[in-house]
């Protein structure tokens, strides 16, 4: 299939956001992935969070691997570079790329397959390195774009569409990056937009390792009977923590829920995020709670979603590095070269 | 009583020591080098040393040559044997009339001893237990003690080793006095009871010039440093790891901010090879400068990550630090052994630069160049170092750095230039040159942005499996490969003083070792003109230079003649006329092994056939 051009019609009456934009800016060439797959919901949530956002579109850079799930950055933020590298190594194209621009908004996109299997090393090591971005799994518990094989992230016992059934352990990218001091994470569903949503703007604001792992059903392989990674099974087994508001610093506050059930979780570039409770006794904050709170539900054959976790003062790699504030990419001359005064002296010493 | 006469020389020898791994011999043996070129004589160290931490023997080899021959010559002149366990192996190797220095605290058997050498033992271990207490005292300064009996035995200059001693140990002044004393304990011992000097004798002399002595390894990282890499990503392997460890050391002192004391630079170490170079592209799509350092191993993990970075034309740069393959090989010697898997990385038809210098301060510039080649060119820059240029202490020319000197940053669209409406499409080549231009992320709000992929791609970076679009693209790179040929560095030649129908072609580490044959060969009467190759792609004039000569001699230093194959490959020569000399045991190449093999060869040819005599 080759490159379809949107037609770029806007309507006069669409809203447009704080910077002027409309929702069309934020959208990109037109989806190649089959009708009804959980990836385009997710690729609509993204659009809809960085319009909320106001979001310049052209400051992210998007970053995917190889798979249906890594294709969808060409169908969102259609002004901003997007590169789709190898299999499994997202993870490190993404760290190099924040290394050299600091500045920049880095979403990540992968799938299980992507994350779990072949980029387990990868998925692992940015997490604790703390790179400041937005990892996003697309997770359909298989290989889409390869027919339908099992990924590391489908349940054990859980049956293909061909019928066989897994019985290989099955990866939880949640208690990993739990366990691995991400400073945010979360999982959802692609078809629940309302928690989706404020959950990916919340996770742009943060300034840290943010991981989501969004539950995307494939159509093609994955959403018959047997499969836990179905609409069905998890409109059917969804255990939600939190729902989520999200408000951008310059937005006032407003508390519209019953006192009790709403916690504000300040962010450190002053936004804040509203979190409705659902279950009364769900501490965002802890880290090591989350991790037995999941794998208690985990235990009764359900899927924990909301925001699990997230960090008041997270750090991020930069600042373990101690690099400037100016991007590197931007360094002249005159900042990265020490002269031939300096070799003069360092020849000396050399002798 | 020897039967050869004892060789008489002055500053023209090899000294070799052999010791055991971690018993702290280095520093000593890095003395002894330093103090012969202090005192004006060229002289080149090499450590041969094993994949091991403690307990496995190693050896330093000096070479000293007032000529300035500074390749491996082959033969020891002097052994100083601390070694029990290659006592047998090390005598060996010494020259007939050489002479050893062993430690004769245990009397070792006659037999043990060749008849034509001379033997010289020291107990040296005795000493030590006499003065010392302490075992680790004992050791350390049996070192420097069998150092002090050398200056006696070959004329060192004291006041230079006293000298060294007193600045290795500045700051840590405690250390000066023991450390001089045990080596007039050792230096004493010689002059009494020895007779000093022997026939291998030093004498002070004004050849060193200006010149640096220095690591490859360093000196690339150093390059890199002035050649404004910002993103270092590496994973640890010999003898690849002192690559990083330099950069770091470097950056800590030339590139922090003077007032924030903020980083100018990002390392990381990577959890593998494929994450330190996915880290370089992501940086260098970006539009940082970056590298990684590493050797074969490596080079093999990021091979899929190499084919990305030259189809998504994306620039980076690799150094090489090549050891002794296949597979784990002999991690810790010399080869150059990585063209091919360097040159044509990865799957599909891809083809790369490789940059090869031929010493640290080739190391140097060419680390430098190859960000602005990295840059220019859009694609993965290999340089390829070994672990004779890496790691070991070269004499060499000194850095030099043009103040004012400009990077190269390529193709690079601005905002402005697409403000004021320029066209752009990343893979179109509108100067010929088969370089498009690029824009870094983030540049403008609607203009310039596109997507980078794998994946086949028309001239406006649009995702298509059209079989002529993709063609277009490969041709295009294929331009672009041509337009390197005249931007990398030229061979060198050097033509012999008649004509001939002999060539040479050779590089990177040969070069020192392949001056000093050139001597030896002509000295057998024969005449060859060199080209030593800098680069690949190749210039027209390795082309020009093989069609010039019936044979071409190509050295190198791996077993399936890699340099050879990508003449023939890349030049469409006659495989007949170039000739492999291929040494590749681990060890650097000799002088004596070039001017054999070529000698030989050339005296085969002019053999006329033989007639019967009356
Ligand atoms: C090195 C390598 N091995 C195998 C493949 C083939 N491959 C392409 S996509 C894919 C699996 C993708 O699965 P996932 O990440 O879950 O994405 P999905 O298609 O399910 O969204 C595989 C195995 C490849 N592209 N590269
Ligand atoms: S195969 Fe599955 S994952 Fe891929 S596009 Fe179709 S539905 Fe989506
Ligand atoms: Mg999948």
């Amino acid at each position: 299939m080759t490159y379809l051009a949107k037609p770029k019609f806007h309507h006069p009456n669409l809203p447009k956001n704080s910077l002027g934009y409309t929702h069309r800016d934020y959208e990109g060439s037109v989806s190649t992935l089959c009708a009804g797959c959980g990836h385009d919901s997710i690729t609509a949530s993204i659009i809809q969070a960085c319009f909320e956002l106001a979001i310049e579109p052209h400051r992210v850079a998007k970053i995917s691997g190889i798979g249906c799930s890594s294709k969808t950055p060409t169908y969102f933020l259609g002004n901003s570079h997007g590169f789709n590298s190898v299999h499994g190594r997202m993870p490190s194209v993404l760290t190099g790329a924040n290394l050299a621009n600091r500045d920049l908004i880095y979403l990540g996109v992968s799938g299980d397959g992507d994350s779990a299997s072949i980029g387990l090393g990868q998925f692992a090591h940015c997490l604790r390195r703390a790179v400041n971005m937005v990892y996003i799994v697309e997770n359909n518990g298989v290989y889409g774009l390869t027919k339908g094989q099992f990924s590391a992230t489908a349940d054990r016992g859980s049956k293909s569409k061909r019928g066989v059934t897994n019985t290989d352990n099955s990866i939880d990218l949640v208690a990993m990056a739990l366990q691995l001091g991400a400073s945010f994470v979360a999982r959802s569903f692609s078809g629940d937009k309302q928690q989706l949503v404020p959950v990916i703007k919340a996770a742009i604001a943060h300034r840290g390792a943010a991981f989501i792992d969004v539950i995307s059903p494939c159509i093609a392989f994955n959403n018959h009977a047997g499969s836990t990674k179905s609409f069905d099974f998890v409109r059917e087994h969804n255990e939600a923590v939190n729902r989520l508001d999200f408000m951008a610093s310059r937005m006032p506050i407003e508390v519209k829920y019953e006192p009790g059930t709403v916690e504000v979780v300040e962010q450190h570039d002053g936004s804040r995020l509203a979190l409705r409770k659902l279950a009364a006794d769900y501490d965002v904050h802890d880290r090591t709670a989350a991790l037995g709170f999941l794998q208690h539900h985990a235990a009764k054959g359900q899927v924990v979603t909301g925001l699990l976790y997230v960090d008041r003062e997270p750090e991020d790699l930069h600042a373990h590095l101690h690099t400037v504030e100016t991007p590197l990419n931007v360094l002249s001359e005159k900042e990265l070269c020490p002269g031939q005064a300096a070799l003069e002296a360092i020849n000396a010493s050399l002798r | 009583m020897p039967t050869a006469s004892p060789i008489s020389r002055v500053n023209d020898f090899v000294v070799r020591f052999a010791n055991v791994n971690g018993s702290g011999s280095a520093s000593a043996n890095e003395l002894f080098a330093r103090a012969i070129l202090r005192m004006g004589i060229p002289a080149a160290p090499r450590n041969i040393f094993p994949s091991n931490i403690q307990g496995l023997p190693t050896w330093y080899e000096v070479r000293i040559s007032e000529a300035g021959h500074l390749g491996a010559r082959g033969g020891t002149d002097l052994m100083v044997a601390m070694n029990p366990q290659t006592f047998d192996k090390d005598i060996a190797g010494i020259e007939p009339g050489g002479y050893l220095l062993y430690d004769s605290t245990r009397p070792l058997p006659a037999s043990k001893f060749r008849e034509d050498i001379t033997v010289i033992g020291v107990p040296l271990t005795a000493i030590c237990n006499r003065e010392y207490t302490d075992a680790r005292q004992r050791q350390l300064f049996k070192n420097i003690m069998y150092l002090g009996v050398l200056t006696a035995l070959i004329d060192m200059d004291i006041k230079v080793v006293e000298q060294l001693i007193t600045e290795q140990y500045k700051g840590k002044d405690k250390l000066i006095a023991p450390n001089l004393k045990a080596l007039h304990i050792g230096r004493d011992h010689a002059t009494l009871n020895l007779d000093c000097p022997i026939g291998l004798k030093l004498k002070t002399t004004d050849k060193v010039g200006d010149r640096i002595f220095i690591e490859g390894n360093a000196a690339a990282a150093l390059g890199a440093v002035y050649g404004g890499a910002s993103v270092c990503a590496w994973y640890p392997i010999t003898p690849s790891s002192s690559v990083a460890d330099a950069f770091t050391r470097y950056c800590a002192k030339l590139r922090v901010d003077p007032e924030t004391k903020e980083a100018r630079y990002a390392i990381v170490q990577a959890e593998d090879e494929l994450a330190s170079i996915g880290m370089v592209i992501g940086a260098g799509w970006n539009g940082a400068r970056a590298f990684t350092a590493t050797s074969g191993p490596g080079i093999s993990l990021m091979q899929e990550f190499i084919g990305l970075a030259y189809f998504a034309e994306i620039p980076a740069v690799l150094i090489n630090v090549q050891r002794a393959g296949p597979s784990t090989g002999m991690p810790t010697r010399t080869q150059q052994c990585d063209l091919i898997s360097c040159a044509y990385a990865s799957h599909g038809d891809t083809k790369h630069v490789l940059l090869l210098p031929q010493d640290p301060t080739e190391a140097f510039d060419f680390s430098a160049l190859s960000f602005d080649l990295a840059d220019r060119l859009q694609t993965p820059i290999f340089v390829m170092l070994d672990l004779d240029i890496g790691m070991n202490h070269h004499l060499c020319r000194p850095f030099q750095w043009e103040d004012g000197r400009v990077y190269d940053r390529g193709k690079v669209m601005t905002a402005e230039e697409l403000e004021a409406g320029k066209d752009f499409g990343r893979y179109l080549d509108v100067d010929g040159d088969g370089i498009a231009y690029r824009t870094y992320p983030g540049t403008h709000p609607t203009k310039g942005s596109y997507f980078t992929r794998g994946t086949s791609r028309d001239r406006y970076a649009r995702y298509t499996e059209d079989g002529a679009a993709y063609v277009d693209n490969m041709q295009r790179l294929i331009r672009k490969f041509d337009t390197a040929k005249d931007l990398v560095p030229r061979p060198l030649i050097a033509n012999a003083d008649k004509p001939t129908k002999y060539g040479v072609i050779y590089f990177g580490s040969t070069a020192p070792a392949m001056e000093e044959a050139i001597d030896l060969i002509e000295a057998r009467g024969h005449a060859v003109d060199r080209m030593r190759i800098r680069a690949f792609p190749f210039h027209s004039s390795v082309n020009s230079f093989v069609a010039d000569h019936d044979f071409v001699y190509v050295v190198e230093q791996n077993r399936d003649a890699q340099m050879r194959s990508l003449i023939v490959n890349e030049c469409g020569i006659d495989p007949v006329r170039l000739v492999p000399i291929l040494h590749y045991d681990g060890t650097p190449i000799t002088a004596r092994f070039i001017a054999k093999s070529i000698g030989d060869h050339i005296d085969q040819m002019s053999v006329k056939p033989a007639k019967v005599s009356s």
